[in-house]
């Protein structure tokens, strides 16, 4: 028994060095961000960069623009994602790779290369969306689909096989129920864990997302204006940084509060 | 309307698929490819239409005839040297982040930590990896910058100036560790429930049998977890390979990433040849597709031993 506890002591000891680093890699950042965050004013700490940056009204247009892209981001993906597993695990059982394939794309295509393509392809005609900001929000918001498609159809199709779909189908329709009370009456309440944290997990990822934004819809969203603020000035680039932080850790909390601590739900793509 | 001229209706529309009408087995065919047409119809015009305009331009020489010099005229030193960078700067990153992220994943499980551990690791885990792109650049400028929180610390303490022993934050290696910053937390996101999949009755098995700690990883642990681990680094391979809001803001563009060429590409025709961006971003498509293809093989193999 001896050597056995012997290793396990071992063990133990390199795991905690290896957190350590881990969590010193994680933390010295935030400190020095936070810290560099309080030097506005020479020879005081202070909040004066959060002032100013709470105080700039493109903060909050800009914030409260990329928070609406990623609501309608949220409502189509799932108005898209969920109808359409619920279906093939129903009806077309055959067209799962195909769709399985299509959703597993964005990972194929990074995020520059489908901007650059949306761009070209939709700048032109027939569609013209360039053209008019109704357009180009559109467009926006379906490129952000596009990226949050594997993750939302993971976690909707790992959702739908918990439940017996057939099974709670065949209940609905022999008490009368038609597709629509099916789908928002049966289907999405049995789904509100996988809705609810792909719903934050887009959040987190599209509100100071830059890539796509920058080039479609410039300055008028929060990732482009945070890049814009970080070229002309330093404090309040910091205060902003430890801003989208704690938003991140807030979404990405309540996600843990759903998914009630597993790891999965928590991946988003590059940026 | 009666009830009995309903129920037929209702019938033809709603039942187990069994024994019937011939007719009536086409109309619901029919109906089930409708309730999948707006996501093939949305895949279409937002993936495929952008894909295949991209891969069809970078077949176009400047009158639109069929040509293949845009990727003969990626062998240019500079092009060739922007995925020479970005190749290994995801291959470091990966590799580095892969180690760091399985070594703490390990220690919270099966390395015997404490379960709030855990908890912990993996709620920052998920903050971490997804705090990329504009913000994390800040944060690590106010780190490793030349005015940044550790530069100075090290400067003034230990008396080591980085950035006169070479090192800057704008550079290959300021970026990598950037990078590193949302690839380890990566790796702890897709590893752990590797890790978790390690059944006690494999080791005490080994042991039974009078397998060292060594042998029991390198004949059981490892072989079953390989594939796992190298599908997991592919991964953040491909992450680091397509980032690109960190690069720019941390840089300014000044590094040579083939996002960043692409990014200038949209902004203007900076390579004087549109076929020639297209081909860029195909190329990156191509090593992305490798890169998920030999991802996918490997997670076949992984799934026969370790059911998550």
């Amino acid at each position: 028994m001896k050597p056995v506890s012997r290793h396990v002591r071992t063990n133990v000891l390199w795991a905690w060095f290896w957190m350590a680093i881990g969590t010193l890699y994680f933390v010295i950042p935030l400190i020095a961000t936070f810290d560099f965050s309080l030097r506005a004013r020479k020879g005081v700490l202070t909040f004066l960069a959060y002032q100013r940056v709470f105080n700039d009204a493109a903060f909050w247009r800009t914030f409260l623009f990329s928070l609406q892209m990623a609501f309608f981001t949220i409502v189509v993906s799932v108005l898209l994602v969920v109808p359409t597993a619920y279906w093939i695990r129903l009806r077309l059982p055959r067209l799962r790779p195909i769709v399985e394939f299509i959703s597993m794309l964005p990972f194929v295509v990074p995020a520059i290369v489908l901007v650059f393509g949306l761009i070209r392809v939709f700048s032109g005609p027939p569609f013209r969306l360039t053209n008019t900001f109704t357009g180009t929000n559109v467009l926006l918001i379906a490129g952000y689909v596009v990226l949050a498609l594997p993750y939302t159809f993971r976690a909707v199709d790992t959702g739908l096989a918990a439940i017996d779909v057939r099974t709670l189908t065949e209940a609905a329709q022999s008490l009368g129920a038609g597709w629509g009370i099916i789908l928002f009456r049966v289907v999405f309440p049995n789904l509100r864990v996988a809705i609810l944290s792909g719903a934050f997990l887009t959040l987190a990822t599209v509100i100071g997302e830059y890539t796509l934004a920058s080039f479609i819809v410039g300055i008028k969203a929060f990732g482009p204006y945070m890049s814009l603020v970080g070229q002309n000035k330093t404090y309040e680039s910091s205060s902003l940084a430890i801003i989208s932080f704690l938003l991140t850790w807030a979404f990405m909390g309540l996600i843990q509060i759903f998914n009630r601590g597993r790891a999965e739900g928590q991946l988003a793509g590059a940026r | 309307m009666s009830s009995s001229t309903a129920t037929p209706r209702v019938q033809g529309t709603r039942d187990a698929p069994q024994a019937r009408p011939a007719t009536q087995r086409q109309r619901r065919a029919w109906r089930d490819w409708l309730g999948v047409t707006p996501f093939l119809l949305f895949a279409f015009l937002f993936i495929v239409l952008p894909s295949t305009y991209l891969l069809v331009g970078a077949f176009r020489g400047p009158g639109g005839q069929f040509t293949l010099k845009n990727f003969a005229d990626l062998l240019t030193p500079s092009i060739i040297n922007a995925y020479w960078v970005t190749i290994r700067i995801s291959a470091v990153t990966a590799l580095g982040g892969g180690l760091l992220g399985f070594l703490m994943a390990y220690g919270v499980t099966v390395g015997g930590l404490p379960r709030w551990v855990r908890m912990a690791l993996l709620t920052f885990s998920g903050v971490a990896a997804n705090f990329a792109g504009v913000p994390l650049a800040f944060a690590f400028i106010a780190t490793l910058g030349r005015t940044g929180m550790v530069t100075v610390f090290l400067k003034t303490v230990l008396g080591l100036d980085l950035y006169d022993k070479g090192f800057s934050l704008y550079s290959f290696w300021g970026l990598s560790l950037t990078y590193l910053y949302f690839q380890f937390p990566l790796m702890v996101l897709i590893i752990t429930p590797a890790l978790d999949g390690l059944k006690r009755e494999w080791r005490e098995a080994a042991e039974n049998l009078g397998a060292s700690t060594f042998q029991y990883w390198r004949r059981v642990a490892l072989p079953i977890l390989l594939p796992s681990i190298l599908g997991a680094m592919i991964l953040l391979f491909g992450n680091a390979f397509g980032a690109y809001a960190t690069a720019l803001s941390l840089t300014g563009g000044f590094i040579n990433l083939v996002t960043i060429v692409i990014g200038s590409q949209i902004k203007g025709d900076i390579l004087y040849n549109p076929g020639l961006g297209y081909a860029l971003a195909v190329g990156m498509v191509i090593v992305m597709a490798l890169a998920m293809t030999i991802y996918f093989a490997l997670r076949r193999r992984s799934e026969r031993w370790l059911q998550s």
